[in-house]
């Protein structure tokens, strides 16, 4: 009954976890600027790997493995907002302006900080 | 049981795949550096899930150094493209807070 029960928690959180994923890759794919493709792979990342690494470790059990996963766990729990805090950091003081709402008749400001790679407009 | 882990290591390999189009597509230099990120992120994962699938435990270990890793050439990737050196320390640098 218990082990039913687990192993249900189990596939529930890496199927979850499978679609956080794609979900996060679809946002990274198709967000308009900078930043909001940062928040899309960002949270979703700490999210699919806490739900996958959650799921592993219901299913290896208390061994020794399961302390290594968790090990897994903390880390990237910590490490993964750290990284998009310096990758959003480093681009603001870079230059790269987010795209608001009011120019969005305007052409995509992330393409400034690059202009020598496209001219070729305007 | 196993099959869930397929499926699960399968929507993951097509998360690397969008990472990877977006690492291409670019247009700046920090699109490329997050999908790279969300690249080595998701291969922790899936090192994680093949050790898990069959049985290879010491498998383990290889994720837990690749996320070490991933995130300190993360970090470093970062400064080089920013400070075009590893060793300044100057104005605006991310380590700033």
């Amino acid at each position: 009954m218990v082990e039913q029960i687990l192993n249900f928690l189990s596939i529930a959180f890496l199927l979850a976890g499978g679609i956080f994923g794609i979900i996060g890759g679809i946002g990274l794919l198709r967000f308009p600027d900078f930043y909001s493709r940062l928040h899309a792979a960002g949270i979703t990342d700490t999210l699919c790997a806490l739900l996958i690494v959650a799921g592993l470790l219901i299913q290896a059990g208390i061994a020794l493995p399961s302390i290594k996963l968790l090990l897994i766990l903390l880390f990237l729990l910590f490490t993964a907002p750290t990284a998009s805090h310096a990758l959003a950091r480093a681009a603001i003081v870079d230059g790269v302006k987010p795209v608001l709402v009011n120019d969005s008749n305007d052409p995509p400001t992330s393409a400034e900080a690059q202009a020598g790679e496209s001219s070729s407009n305007t | 049981m196993t099959t869930v882990l397929v499926i699960t290591a399968m929507a993951i390999f097509l998360t690397m795949a969008l990472a990877l189009i977006r690492a291409f597509k670019g247009p700046t230099v920090y699109d490329r550096i997050v999908a790279v990120n969300v690249f080595g992120t998701k291969t922790v994962l899936i090192v994680a899930i093949i050790a898990e699938i069959n049985g290879h435990y010491d498998l383990i270990d290889v994720a837990l150094v690749y996320a070490l890793i991933n995130f300190i050439a993360i970090v470093a990737v970062l400064k080089l493209a920013k400070q075009r050196d590893l060793a300044t320390a100057g104005e605006g640098d991310i380590t700033d807070g």
